[in-house]
């Protein structure tokens, strides 16, 4: 059987190698150290949280928690480049594009903890909360841009997701329509090789999953997901071809989920340590770390600095999070329509009375 | 007023829509050029653009998404799904986002979106066209079914539909488009959601039914009256939230209910208003609560459809029976 690979191309592009080391020129943006500074704290901090939800868990405070260890330069590169006005539609493993975006630690935590509140963001108030159902989000970006075309707005739907969930009707069926109606949508795949126990290779017989763009007519990409300038960089492109017309793009981000599915899961059912080990090599936070500390002279001082800064806004906000008291009961019913039907107020009677 | 069926008050109170705000938009397959496979969107392209009537690919899941995050993007997507029988793909869409995303956010996000779906037998359809699956729908939490019986009704309703800040699924009982008509005036008014009609007046019995069943309960109605009876039509216009307080009125005055619908009997729209009515007016209810309904079967093809369909003399035996109950 002929492989896919003759007809398209499987290239992944990368700014900074596992190393560290610059891969030719770096795009503007990466020259400044600042701006370089910006995205490797975003990231600590997104581990720095990912770690506390996974400690919340275990100890019985936190509901099932999906870990992004390993894929903090996607969301995070993804959100640097997007503007105030560009709409994110995140999957479920995208705490760094959500922390980027404004959505606060404890909103975040009060979403894992089993709190319709946590998707109330103070922030990116048009935002969509986390997609559960795999691929779901995907047509709804489609709709985001449709919108915004029709208000002449200048803003792109970005939606992320895995490579599970490009196997989905749904992922073909947004693909194909942002393709026909030239619409404003960056889709942003995390192809981290696993949807829960299905290693990448079973997923499909596809070389890469940048390619399922071509059926839609629309440009597919492949980036190292572990470097976060590369992902901004490619995002930030697409983004501007979007703004000009031109349409959307499929970016496949190669990176690799070094935890478990998520709190639920035990990884060793299906996968060995030794599977997992390599890929501790090529992770985004060293490589950027080394790429600061070589180039712009990153201290042990400003790490540490940074590692406490983290350490200490999570801790505060996991801290009020618990401390917040839950909704009364009624709250199911208060948002489920604008108005309180009257159909359902022996409903929150009874929730009131307890 | 002018003279109109359904499908042209239909027709009539999307233009109104578009008319009056410019974030509505309508779309759905093969709605622009071709009008509709049922002609209900027949000129809207021509008058509003392509822009905002605009023809979807082959895609109901794209369909449904695309319109809700419209939605939650500030527009007011009307989103047409060809056949009831095509809505299976947008449902995922419909329970896990549309009914939920003002709730799960807490009010941040809204989706006052509307799919609309032609739906029910009658018509002498291929397979999978003539369903009535609103049972299903009216189920999830969060989503509004509303379902017209006469031209009027689907022209106030559907404006109401629009409008409203949440989603609405729209059922159009399509043996209704063309069969009757009656004065509609183009005045830009909406009916109430989540309100029965009482369509006819009575003092014996409570026949409860909407969409296209309307027509089979009024005849049985008529037929009733003159043999003395007087029986009280009740349509319920919106199956979700549903009018209780009407129902258990009108039954706490005759003490007797016939439910009427064209969807299968068994966990039907038709044994929620049952269970209420047992709960709630037990002690009103001078015989059993008689249920007409189709068949726990799959829709027969078009022979056989007329069996299945339930009739004027279905509706009778069941009114009778309970009359002589007691
Ligand atoms: C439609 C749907 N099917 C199944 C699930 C259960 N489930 C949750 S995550 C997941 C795997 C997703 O894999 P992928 O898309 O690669 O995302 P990842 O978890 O790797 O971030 C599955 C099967 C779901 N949430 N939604
Ligand atoms: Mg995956």
């Amino acid at each position: 059987m002929a492989s896919t690979q003759a007809i398209f191309p499987t290239a992944v592009a990368a700014c900074l190698d596992a190393a560290g080391h610059p891969q030719g020129k770096l795009p503007d943006f990466a020259r400044d150290r600042g701006t370089l500074v910006a995205m490797y704290s975003d990231m600590v901090r997104t581990r720095t949280f990912d770690a506390k939800a996974i400690a919340l868990q275990r100890t019985g405070r936190l509901g099932t928690y999906a870990s992004c260890l390993g894929q903090e330069a996607i969301g995070v590169g993804v959100a640097h480049a997007m503007r105030g006005d560009d709409v994110l539609l995140p999957a479920f493993r995208d705490h760094g594009a959500q922390l980027v975006r404004g959505v606060t630690l404890e909103e975040m935590f009060l979403f894992w903890g089993g709190d319709e509140r946590g998707n109330d963001f103070a922030g990116p108030r048009r935002d969509f909360p986390v997609c559960i159902p795999v691929a779901s989000q995907l047509p709804q970006a489609a709709g985001v841009a449709l919108a915004m075309v029709h208000k002449g707005e200048p803003g792109v739907a970005v939606a992320l997701a895995g490579d599970g969930a490009t196997s989905k009707g749904d992922f073909y069926e947004a693909l194909n329509i942002v393709g026909a109606w030239h619409l404003p949508a960056v889709f942003v795949i995390n192809n981290n090789q696993w949807a829960i126990s299905m290693h990448r290779s079973h997923q499909t017989a596809c070389d890469t999953l940048a390619q399922k763009a071509v059926a839609a007519g629309l440009p597919g990409e492949r980036i190292d997901g572990n470097d976060v300038i590369a992902v901004r960089d490619a995002v930030r492109r697409a983004l501007a071809h979007a703004r000009a017309g031109k349409g959307g793009t499929l970016i496949e981000c190669l990176s690799y989920r070094l935890g478990d599915h998520t709190t639920a899961d035990d990884a060793s059912r299906y996968r060995e340590d030794e599977d997992v080990r390599p890929h501790w090599k090529a992770e985004p936070l060293v490589r950027l770390r080394s790429h600061l500390t070589k180039a712009h002279g990153w201290s042990k001082d400003e790490e540490d600095a940074l590692l406490r800064g983290c350490q200490s806004q999570v801790n505060t906000a996991a801290e009020r999070y618990l401390a917040m008291t839950p909704e009364p009961p009624r709250a199911m019913l208060d948002s489920l329509f604008a108005t309180l039907p009257e159909d359902l107020l022996p409903a929150a009677r009874e929730l009131d009375d307890g | 007023m002018a003279e109109m069926t359904m499908i042209e008050a239909i027709r009539t109170a999307l233009a109104r829509a578009l008319e009056d705000d410019d974030d509505v938009i309508v779309m759905g397959e093969d709605v622009a050029i071709d009008g509709g496979v049922f002609r209900a969107t027949d000129g809207l392209v021509q008058r509003f653009g392509a822009a905002r009537v605009r023809d979807t690919p082959l895609s109901e899941t794209a369909i449904a998404g695309v319109a809700i995050g419209a939605a939650a993007h500030g527009l007011r997507p009307v989103a047409e799904i060809q056949f009831m029988g095509f809505l299976y793909p947008a449902i995922d869409q419909l329970a896990n986002h549309a009914a939920r995303l003002r709730n799960r956010t807490r009010g941040r996000l809204g989706c006052p979106m509307v799919l609309r779906a032609p739906f029910g037998g009658g018509i002498k359809a291929p397979e999978h066209h003539s369903e009535s699956t609103e049972a299903m729908l009216a189920h999830i939490p969060g989503l509004r079914v509303v379902i017209p019986s006469a031209p009027a009704k689907a022209y106030g309703l559907l404006l109401a539909a629009i409008r409203d800040p949440d989603p609405v699924v729209f059922l159009e009982p399509k043996r209704l488009y063309r069969s009757v008509s009656e004065d509609v005036a183009d005045d830009g008014a909406a009916l109430a959601l989540d309100t029965a009609f009482v369509l006819r007046e009575g003092s014996d019995v409570t026949l409860v039914t909407w969409g296209a069943m309307v027509t089979e309960t009024l005849q049985a109605a008529t037929s009733l009256a003159a043999e003395g009876l007087s029986a009280e039509v009740i349509d319920l216009g919106t199956l979700k939230p549903y009018d209780r307080a009407a129902i258990r009125a009108s039954v706490a005055r005759t003490g007797r209910c016939v439910i009427v619908h064209e969807a299968p009997l068994t966990a039907g729209f038709g044994a929620e208003i049952a269970a209420d009515l047992a709960e709630h007016r037990l002690t009103s209810l001078l015989a059993p609560i008689r249920r007409v309904a189709g068949y726990d079967t799959v829709m027969p093809y078009l022979r056989l459809e007329a069996h299945y369909m339930p009739s004027t003399a279905r509706i009778l035996d069941a009114v009778r029976s309970v009359m002589e109950f007691a």
